[in-house]
């Protein structure tokens, strides 16, 4: 006799099945329709208003990797939100910063972390960060569809390789294709290319962790100083860039108090050089 | 043609709790006790890999004793349910009563299904709450039952023994050190009433620790820390200093 796995609340036979260590394959199986991929958009005209996260940039440094992130969304011409928050703790080593359709983006890093969660859970050990990387791939690739209609979702991936003993970065396109970073440093957003240029001329390879979150401030000050999209520290409402550090001993945020000391001492001398420090012409 | 021997419901009832019984007695047992930071899980195991505890969500913890392949696929479940939960609504809607809700619901209808071998695993969900007062622990029999229990619990092979021995040495507020020796000493009782040693690296340890400023409560202990805990009996403090930022190195390539 069959047992009736119905009615009688108990756990049905996907929840049982073993093998898969991913909880996006269990979804997949046991309810497809909540999978952000799977969500078809009816055609529509034009572009589809939302709000946009701008500029997120990363600096590699001995030891570790900093990940930071400007505060504001767009929508159009106006600043939907002065204050979110684009950075986010993929797991105890790594990071994620998003770009893009925020709305779908926290939605993706929601599943991302729980995917990463998952895996270690069941597996008992920790995803190797290339397969982190691979995994996020996994999932901009499938929201392919929204992002040809304008919701694209463009994050940059951040982390400590255990096995390497190094922070790393990893940037995407929207299709997922994915790049390591060897450069040491990497932005994304509208803000991006301002802020790359700013970091090009100001990194080196021996930067302390405070020279790195340093750096990161000034290129995120130099993104919103040229791209409008891009929000610069708010001194009167006391909204500073989120800035977080991943070295050996973990994901850590800066504190509010600590984020603004740096937006301060940057801002204090952008008083006296507007543009910034200079870089050497030869 | 024969006629199939008629056997009384009662009697196919018991048969089959002998069944998962014995099955369940094989196994070593384990222990799981509140102390005063959280919930802690001792058990026997020989094993480093495949664990007798592990974590399901935030603050809950699974235990079990019994059948390895049984308890390991009721376990994914359980981290499988807790995850669909927690993305559907959100974290703090993941509770222990839910989650032994479906044990007990997945174990009683195998258990009296005709068609299924019973399942030969005997369950324990945890859930560590922000004081004392808010922690919870259910045990899940085989047959698909749910016991409530307070302060201590102990399951597995010789567990009946192990529980009386628990209940009256068990006291509110034991550090983790305290807790943890009262449980080596109730697990090293064999059946005769004698004691055998359990060296450490036999012992597979693990707490929900309310005190840990991440999310999720859960860790494991093993290596020099275990060995720390077990030897230093004055270590009252033990449960205060791994609650800072400061942890053991171990603990950070542990997670």
């Amino acid at each position: 006799m069959e047992a009736n796995t119905r009615d009688t609340g108990r756990l049905p036979a996907a929840f049982l099945t073993p093998g898969s260590s991913s909880f996006m394959d269990f979804l997949a199986g046991h309810q497809p329709d909540m999978l952000p991929g799977n969500r078809q958009l009816p055609p529509t005209q034009g572009v589809i208003e939302a709000p946009h996260g701008t500029t997120i940039v990363a600096v590699t440094f001995p030891g570790g990797v900093v990940l930071a992130g400007d505060r504001r969304a767009t929508m159009g011409n106006v600043i939907a939100q002065r204050d979110i928050e684009k950075v986010f703790p993929a797991d105890e080593y790594s990071a994620v910063g998003i770009a893009g359709t925020a709305g779908l983006a926290v939605e993706m890093v929601k599943l991302f972390q729980l995917e990463l969660e998952h895996f270690e859970k069941v597996e008992g050990a920790q995803l190797s960060l290339e397969g982190k990387a691979n995994r996020l791939s996994t999932m901009i690739r499938s929201n392919l569809g929204m992002a040809m209609q304008g919701l694209a979702v463009v994050p940059l991936f951040a982390g400590y390789d255990l096995d390497r003993r190094k922070g790393r970065i990893f940037s995407y396109d929207v299709t997922g294709g994915r790049s390591d970073e060897q450069a040491g440093f990497a932005a994304t957003g509208s803000g991006s290319l301002f802020a790359r240029g700013s970091m090009k001329k100001l990194y080196r390879e021996d930067l302390t962790e405070e020279q790195a979150t340093t750096l990161v401030v000034q290129a995120l000050y130099d993104a919103a100083d040229d791209d409008s999209a891009t929000g610069g520290p708010d001194m009167a409402r006391r909204i500073f860039p989120i800035v977080t550090v991943i070295t050996e001993d973990g994901f850590r945020r800066l504190t509010d108090q600590e984020s603004s000391q740096i937006a301060r001492s940057v801002l204090d001398r952008r008083l006296e050089e507007p543009d910034g420090p200079r870089a050497a012409l030869l | 043609m024969s006629t199939p021997f008629y056997v009384s419901p009662q009697q196919a009832m018991a048969d089959r709790a002998e069944y998962a019984r014995k099955g369940i007695a094989r196994g070593r047992s384990l222990v799981v006790l509140q102390y005063a930071d959280g919930i802690v899980f001792v058990g026997e195991n020989p094993s480093r890999a495949l664990h007798k505890f592990s974590e399901i969500y935030d603050r809950i913890g699974f235990a079990a004793a019994g059948k390895y392949n049984e308890y390991e696929n009721l376990r994914i479940g359980g981290v499988r349910y807790a995850d669909l939960r927690g993305y559907t609504y959100d974290r703090g809607d993941v509770t222990a009563r839910g989650l032994a809700n479906v044990y007990a619901q997945t174990l009683g209808t195998i258990f009296s299904s005709a068609g299924e071998k019973p399942y030969e695993v005997e369950l324990v969900v945890a859930e560590v709450g922000e004081t004392p007062e808010g922690d919870q622990i259910y045990r899940l029999p085989h047959d698909g039952s749910i016991v409530d229990e307070h302060g201590s619990v102990a399951v597995g092979g010789n567990a009946e023994q192990i529980s009386s021995y628990l209940d009256q040495r068990h006291r509110e507020g034991m550090t983790l050190a305290e807790a943890l020796k009262l449980a080596v000493q109730a697990l090293s009782r064999d059946t005769s009433g004698s004691e055998r040693e359990i060296p450490a690296e036999r012992l597979e340890v693990a707490v929900l620790d309310r005190t840990r400023p991440q999310r999720r409560k859960f860790r494991r202990i093993t290596g020099p820390r275990l060995e720390r805990l077990l030897a230093g009996g004055g270590e009252g403090g033990a449960a205060a200093t791994d609650a800072g930022k400061g942890e053991d190195p171990e603990d950070a390539s542990e997670e």
